[in-house]
């Protein structure tokens, strides 16, 4: 079918050719950082259309679900404020810790890692783009949590406004560490399991009033980044929040989340080129 | 354009774990040798498991051989994999990074991370799409096409964003022969205007006579054969393939079919014959007259093909390439 012979394109000297090139050619430009980040961020928020919503359906119900069964349980005071923030920070443990490391792990199961591996794309830009579409999935079931759980255990709705800073960051933490699990884990099914064991701890550990936890769980507790994505959501419902401790826990945060998503970056090169 | 040299890679052997059977040592590619030249459509035809897409992986970056070299445009692409990106558009034969994405946004998010600024990856997916007859399934999720449609729209992203070479693995995989014409005068639309190179994995007999310029057969991770199809066919030149195909099965009782039984490469009802010309011809009056035409449902005389040099060579596989 192709009618065209090489020795008549233009350009083309086939005998010349045989010789080996002297001169490199000049390479295509790469692409550049925020813009392919934008690209695959924008690809990754149109997915949620086609086959995320269900998933938020689930994350937020199960998160309201928790709410309404620990009311039996507990009165108000500290306990309701842990709680609220727990249920509140699960959402984004769900979607950005469980589902991401899911993505990643069948991405680079099933060769779809080529695709990007192909293109003069900066790493960083898939894994962080990626990692923010799937923190950007949380914010609807985070918001409708915090807020429902607010109203029925009775707290103030005032500092709501600090799910600006929590979803971000707590988002940025637990969305690097699933694109790690995802990207590391040698098989998909080794990167659900991962994922959902992830999740599972930051609702055992995360929506649990702390106090009564034995020593060895509550150092566990502090190891899990979600952890102070709590604290620092639940610290705002009392009347005079300690804003140097919540400023505290968001760090706690934002360096969990700076160094897990740059193992993820360092993971992702390393799936790219097998 | 593109130097293949010494190209090696194996596969360490697996040891056998509960559930999992041992796999011995595998060489996906041996010493492979090739020399694509600028404006060529040059072809990797082999079976399936020939390494055929082992050598693409290893030219395209994604894989790092034991040894040898792979240059393009004087790039060293083993030494520096991530040039390969920036010179070359990579067809491979997994589209799960796009399935849910629609058409219109795989085809610009792809130009976008092949280094264009937004407006002109618009423009080019827009060219794109139309070229392809695209455009009514623009909006459409990749995964709810049919295979040939998503595979239409998977090359549209590898034309988004110009190279000078295109590594195509089976890309008409699944097509009607309408999306595979689109296909191939893309193809040399690119190649007139621009001197596009390509290098096309394919383990289609027809699609390889008919589009490529030079071919290099795979088997068992070894090149056996690199010429021009025709270039190729002359080496069997004097052999004609006889096929028969039996109503239920071969009439053994006559002495004749009997004969003819060991030098047939049997599938089912269907025996293939590769014989010089004047046999040919004694086995299609044998066939066709006395007690052996009562069996026989049909029989085809042809000229070789490439899938009969492939045999010819000694290509292991018996049936594992596709007349289609």
């Amino acid at each position: 079918m192709s009618v065209v012979p090489a020795e008549v394109l233009p350009g083309s000297a086939l005998a010349v050719d045989e010789q080996p090139v002297r001169q490199a050619a000049e390479l295509a430009p790469r692409a550049r950082l925020w813009p392919s980040m934008a690209a695959v961020y924008r690809a990754q928020l149109s997915r949620a259309r086609v086959a995320r919503i269900p998933l938020l359906f689930v994350a937020t119900f199960q998160s309201v679900g928790i709410l309404i069964m620990m009311r039996g349980v507990v009165e108000g005071g500290r306990e309701a404020e842990a709680v609220v923030a727990g249920s509140a920070v699960l959402v984004v443990a769900f979607v950005a810790l469980n589902l991401l490391a899911q993505y990643f792990g069948q991405l680079r199961a099933s060769g779809g890692l080529d695709h990007y591996a192909t293109l003069p794309v900066p790493p960083a830009a898939v894994v962080l783009g990626a990692a923010g579409a799937y923190a950007s999935f949380t914010v609807p079931g985070t918001l409708v949590t915090a807020v429902f759980g607010s109203l029925l255990f009775g707290l103030p709705l005032t500092h709501l406004w600090v799910l600006a800073l929590v979803i971000p960051l707590s988002g940025a933490a637990l969305a690097g560490l699933g694109a790690a699990f995802g990207l590391l884990a040698p098989r998909p099914e080794l990167a659900t399991v991962l994922g959902q064991l992830g999740m599972s701890a930051a609702l055992l550990l995360g929506v649990l009033p702390p106090d009564r936890m034995p020593e060895p769980v509550r150092f566990t507790r502090d190891l899990l980044p979600s952890t102070y994505g709590v604290e620092a959501l639940a610290r705002t419902f009392r009347p005079h929040p300690d804003w140097a401790f919540v400023l505290g826990d968001l760090a706690v945060c934002a360096v969990v989340g700076v160094v897990s998503l740059a193992v993820a970056t360092w993971a992702y090169r390393r799936a790219a080129v097998r | 354009m593109c130097a293949v040299r010494g190209l090696t890679k194996t596969y360490p052997a697996v040891r056998g774990r509960r559930g999992a059977p041992a796999a011995p040592e595998v060489r996906a590619t041996d010493d492979v040798r090739l020399e694509v030249r600028r404006g060529e459509i040059f072809g990797l035809l082999g079976p399936n498991g020939a390494g055929k897409t082992s050598v693409v992986r290893q030219v395209t970056g994604l894989m790092r051989p034991d040894t040898g070299t792979v240059e393009i445009l004087g790039h060293d692409i083993v030494r520096h994999p991530e040039r390969a990106a920036r010179i070359l558009a990579y067809l491979g034969q997994e589209s799960t990074a796009l399935d849910e994405l629609t058409v219109s946004l795989a085809a610009e998010t792809t130009g976008r991370l092949r280094g264009l600024p937004l407006r002109e990856a618009r423009r080019e997916r827009d060219a794109v799409l139309d070229e392809l007859g695209l455009t009514p399934i623009a909006g459409r999720p990749l995964r709810k096409l049919s295979g040939g449609q998503r595979r239409l729209a998977c090359f549209a992203t590898a034309l988004v964003g110009e190279r000078p070479l295109l590594v195509l693995d089976e890309p008409t995989t699944g097509m009607d022969p309408v999306a595979r014409r689109a296909v191939w005068s893309a193809v040399d639309r690119r190649r007139a205007e621009r001197g596009t190179t390509v290098l096309l994995v394919t383990h289609n007999v027809i699609e390889a006579e008919t589009v490529l310029d030079r071919v290099a057969v795979l088997d068992r991770g070894r090149v056996i054969a690199c010429d021009t199809p025709s270039g190729l066919k002359e080496q069997v030149a004097d052999e004609v393939r006889v096929e028969l195909v039996w109503r239920e099965r071969a009439p053994l009782d006559v002495p004749e079919v009997a004969a003819l039984r060991e030098r047939a490469v049997e599938s089912g009802r269907r025996w293939t014959l590769r014989l010089g010309p004047e046999e040919a011809r004694t086995v299609v009056a044998t066939v066709t007259g006395g007690a052996a035409f009562a069996a026989l449902d049909d029989f085809t005389l042809a000229t070789p093909s490439l899938e009969d040099v492939y045999l010819a060579l000694g290509g292991a596989a018996r049936q594992g390439l596709v007349r289609v």
